[in-house]
């Protein structure tokens, strides 16, 4: 018995004492954010004005709900393209995987403000063109051409998650199923896409959160999105808490999201956990 | 203005735009590197302040990092560009009255950049920390090396070995959100390509050159990471 005692158990070392330097820069920096956000908090009081609040915010519930549905319509498109797109990054033929590389390349390899533009602004151009093609009521609407825009953005992005969740499913998945009997599809949907989904769960849920963040673009090609309403409460009233707003409601919404889907990833690879 | 060619508009000289858009990349390419030294040196630091054992460090550094990676790029270039003038004016007429002051868009482009890009740029200087072994340290101050000389003697040349992959992506992304800049009159590619498609109309044709030249920007850094990457790998210790 004396033995198991004297084999002491190895503990962490006890935390510093006293005032190593370490803390003191710790806790210098945390000052420094709570006097920020006690700054920020004695602004808003402080530039607090009823007539501003009461004018612009239900413009900015509206201009939510218009970035919440460009984010998920474009979000949903998105998907829907992709699967092209990775089925042609999968694919042997070398014509097709070069043609998916290429669109994936041109889409993530350029700035979202280039796109957006090229959709409002380049394809808006052809006026005539679209006129005679019946098109020009799309391309006519900027909230179309964000949309249109962002949705072949993010497929680029989305068929690249995909294919990375399906590559990490094991060969022997596949092979398993073949040796059962079961064709390409049937694997695909009953094996293998269950367990590339839970992989894909956080890429996507990043995904997510990037869209959103890059939603507020669409405001310089004039639709009234959240950012968009700002700029034109700031352009009408020159008050600054038009923004300080904006990033309030901005910021509160990514925590949101990204806790939930930790939350989610959380509770559904419970059974990963050992 | 009569019809022009596309080959006269793309032309380098007075009549046609290539020379202003050349211009312009120069401007993207000096950004991003101004930003660059910034950036990385804050993201190592907030890296080394979140895998410290002092919780207030990892707290402050937490806020930063979720600060600014959650804020749209564009909501914290507005918030710097027309926020700062009005914070330094403010701090300034408390001692000289009657100064104005101007913030000028390449620097208020900078700063934000660096915010941004050394708030991403820690999340893989952070996983390249975890994956460092502890002996590392400890090897350091056995022999005898202060905490920051271990750090820059031991660490950080491994550091950056592990983590040169993720740099590379904040990199890439680095160079795109420099394009957000011209939205505050920053005259550089996209900003020159517009201006362009304003003047000549052909919105499309200018649009295109300014995706290209930011594409053959990603495919030269890939080239160059590529040479820094095989040259890395030749030094490792095997």
């Amino acid at each position: 018995m004396s033995a198991a005692e004297t084999i002491a158990v190895e503990r962490p070392p006890p935390r510093a004492r006293g005032w190593p330097r370490a803390r003191i820069a710790g806790y210098a920096l945390v000052g420094f954010w709570i006097l920020f956000g006690l700054g920020i908090v004695a602004y808003l009081i402080f530039a607090w004005n009823g007539e501003f609040f009461a004018r612009y915010a239900p413009a900015y519930l509206q201009g939510l709900r218009t970035t919440l549905s460009l984010v998920a319509v474009s979000m949903m498109l998105g998907a829907l393209m992709s699967l092209p797109v990775t089925y042609g990054r999968m694919s042997k033929s070398r014509w097709l995987s070069g043609l998916a590389y290429c669109y994936v390349y041109f889409f993530r390899g350029t700035p979202l403000l280039v796109q957006v533009y090229l959709v409002y602004y380049g394809v808006g151009s052809f006026r005539v063109q679209l006129e005679s093609v019946g098109l020009w009521w799309f391309f006519r609407d900027a909230f179309n051409c964000g949309v249109f825009a962002f949705a072949l953005n993010t497929a680029a992005y989305q068929a690249e998650i995909l294919r990375g969740a399906i590559e990490s499913v094991p060969r022997g998945q596949w092979e398993g199923a073949a040796s059962l009997g079961l064709h390409k599809l049937q694997t695909l949907r009953k094996i293998i896409l269950p367990q590339a989904i839970i992989v894909a769960l956080r890429p996507y849920g990043n995904e997510l959160v990037l869209m959103i963040k890059a939603s507020a673009i669409v405001a310089i090609i004039t639709v009234y999105d959240l950012m968009g309403n700002a700029k034109l409460a700031y352009a009408k009233s020159f008050d600054f808490q038009a923004y300080v707003w904006v990033a309030i409601v901005y910021l509160v919404m990514v925590e949101i999201l990204r806790h939930g889907v930790e939350w989610i990833e959380r509770r559904i690879t419970i059974h990963l956990k050992r | 203005m009569p019809a022009q060619s596309i080959w006269t508009l793309l032309s380098w000289g007075p009549e046609g735009w290539s020379d202003d858009i050349a211009y312009g990349a120069l401007v993207t390419v000096a950004l991003a590197l101004a930003t660059l030294p910034i950036g990385l040196t804050l993201g190592f630091f907030i890296a080394w302040a979140k895998q410290s054992e002092e919780p207030s460090l990892r707290l402050a550094a937490n806020i930063y990092t979720t600060m600014f990676r959650g804020l749209p790029e564009l909501v914290t270039l507005f918030l710097f560009f027309f926020g700062m003038p009005i914070l330094l004016q403010y701090i300034i007429r408390l001692f000289k009255p009657e100064a104005t002051i101007d913030v000028d868009s390449f620097i208020a482009g900078m700063i934000v950049l660096s915010l941004i890009f050394s708030s991403y740029a820690s999340e893989v200087f952070l996983s390249a920390f975890r994956a460092i072994p502890k002996g590392q340290y400890e090897g350091g101050y056995a022999v005898g090396l202060s905490k920051w000389q271990t750090m820059r003697k031991v660490i950080l040349p491994q550091l950056l070995r592990i983590a040169f992959p993720g740099l590379e992506n904040c990199w890439l992304s680095l160079l795109k959100d420099t394009a957000l800049v011209s939205v505050v009159n920053l005259a550089e590619t996209l900003r020159n390509a517009g201006v362009a498609a304003r003047v000549t109309k052909h919105s499309f044709l200018f649009y295109s050159v300014a995706a290209l030249v930011f594409l053959v920007l990603a495919i030269l850094s890939s080239i160059a990471t590529g040479f820094i990457l095989r040259s890395l790998g030749r030094r490792e210790a095997r």
